[in-house]
């Protein structure tokens, strides 16, 4: 369970979260909507404390995230996070990528790391690419990389921003099915996006960000079908 | 062999030897003060990244005086204040000290630009991943952040080793200095030159095709 209470930040003086309240109990898929600088990227960041806050509280499975004594190194294993840039590390082949975070943040031995690295990537469907660089690899592939990455740690929430912004087209399928399989999974998640597919499809409640607030938040079928706020609206029939 | 007896004398077999110890003599110094460099280097780089404006108001001017000074006059300068303040160093710890605060100073830009180069996205996924600060440090800006600068550091290694032969301004007789010597009792200084030349070229060919090694390695 993640609870959001009054969360307000700031860069300088750019109020950039006017006080968000949100809370996505656990098996959640919940999707965050709007336009290009509403926060949604902020708002992720906050959540695993990238980013430090200025009033409100974020509380994670009961641990306040950005309080003083709080070990975020620790919180964060419990989430996962997925980037628009995929950011592989570039020195480390896949298997190596995946393995790196639960040898040396978990201490598993090596073998341990290797095999649930080999199995993450098969279950992305990269099992064939485990001693490949990244570099040899397409967006898509990478994309994949930089989830099994993630859910190597094992989290109980996987945090997506604009997983698929960044690629081709054609490769936009493949990480989208990808977060599906996850979902179906059980997996609490949530996804920052632009596929207004995979928001109406897949998640269980779709938020919509406008200029720092959650203007609107509901089940997929009602933002698509009857969104209420003027904002909304407009936003969608600007994507269609 | 009795240079007493004839103070000319040609180049004999003996000399050869005589510019060996003084190339390993250039070894020595050049070694030691990059190690020492870059490790200094690497930390004022981190400083400088990391410290933003407190470290470049004070640290950065700093280094910026020792890049600049020529290296000559640093070493004249520090060789003769220092005892003044109680130091009292010989030319070669002399050598190692300017020589290690010269390589610093350009180690440190090189290091900042490293850690650049890794980029704010790469260490938050790693710092996402439950890394700690020295984690993605160790794990991530050090290999990333290094591959990316090594050819500039390879460029301040081996610069630093030919300035090492400033050195001998303060009597340090490496291999520069001795084929000075050797020049003025031989009289022939093109066959002098010539050997010290592929000394040097012997010490910094190696190093710089195995550089070149290593880039291409991590290319692939
Ligand atoms: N590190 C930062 N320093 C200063 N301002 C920032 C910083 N990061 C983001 N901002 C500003 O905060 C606002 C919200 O940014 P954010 O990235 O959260 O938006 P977003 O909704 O994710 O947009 P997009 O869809 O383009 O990714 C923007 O006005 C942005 O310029
Ligand atoms: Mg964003």
């Amino acid at each position: 369970m993640i609870q959001i209470r009054g969360l307000e930040k700031y860069f300088g003086t750019l109020q950039v979260l006017k006080g968000i309240d949100l809370d996505i109990p656990k098996g959640e898929v919940l999707s965050i909507i709007g336009a290009s600088g509403s926060g949604k990227s902020t708002l992720l960041y906050c959540i695993n404390g990238l980013e430090a806050i200025q009033a409100g509280t974020v509380s994670v499975a009961g641990t306040d995230v950005h309080a003083k004594g709080t070990d975020v190194n620790k919180l964060r294993q419990k989430m996962g996070m997925v980037f628009q840039q995929w950011n592989s590390f570039p020195h480390l082949t896949a298997l190596e990528n995946v393995a790196l975070a639960p040898k040396i943040v978990k201490g598993k031995s090596k073998a341990e790391a290797r095999d649930i690295a080999a199995k993450q990537l098969k279950h992305v469907g990269l099992g064939d690419k485990l001693d490949v660089y990244p570099s040899a690899l397409s967006g898509g592939q990478q994309q994949r990389l930089a989830i099994a990455r993630a859910l190597a740690m094992e989290p109980d929430y996987m945090l997506f921003d604009e997983a698929t912004s960044a690629l081709d087209p054609e490769l936009v399928g493949e990480v989208l099915d990808t977060m599906r399989l996850l979902a179906e999974d059980g997996m609490t998640m949530i996804c920052v996006t632009h596929e207004m597919s995979f928001a109406r499809d897949v998640s269980d409640r779709v938020a919509f960000f406008h200029e720092g607030v959650i203007e609107e938040i509901d089940t997929p079928a009602n933002i698509f079908g009857v969104p209420k706020s003027e904002h909304l609206q407009k936003f969608l029939s600007n994507i269609r | 062999m009795e240079p007493t007896m004839s103070f000319f004398s040609g180049f004999q077999p003996s000399d050869l030897l005589y510019l060996a110890e003084a190339a390993w003599r250039t070894v020595l110094i050049s070694v030691l003060s990059i190690s020492i460099g870059t490790f200094l280097g690497a930390i004022f780089g981190w400083m400088m990244y990391e410290g933003k404006w407190a470290a470049a108001l004070t640290l950065g001017p700093v280094l910026d005086v020792f890049r600049s000074v020529p290296l000559i006059i640093q070493l004249v300068l520090f060789y003769n204040f220092a005892p003044m303040i109680g130091l009292n160093l010989d030319p070669f710890l002399s050598g190692v000290v300017i020589l290690s605060i010269y390589c610093a100073s350009l180690v440190a830009n090189v290091a900042r630009g490293g850690m650049e180069a890794v980029g704010q996205p790469m260490r938050r996924a790693a710092r996402s991943l439950g890394m700690s600060y020295w984690q993605d440090l160790r794990y991530v800006v050090l290999p990333i952040g290094g591959r990316a600068v090594f050819p500039s550091w390879v460029g301040v290694a081996l610069g630093v080793m030919k300035d090492s032969a400033l050195v001998s301004v303060l009597g340090y007789v490496e291999l520069l200095k001795a084929s000075q010597i050797l020049i003025t009792r031989t009289q022939e200084p093109l066959l002098i030159l010539t050997i010290a030349g592929a000394f040097y070229f012997a010490l910094s060919y190696p190093i710089s095709r195995y550089a070149a090694t290593l880039e291409k390695r991590w290319a692939s």
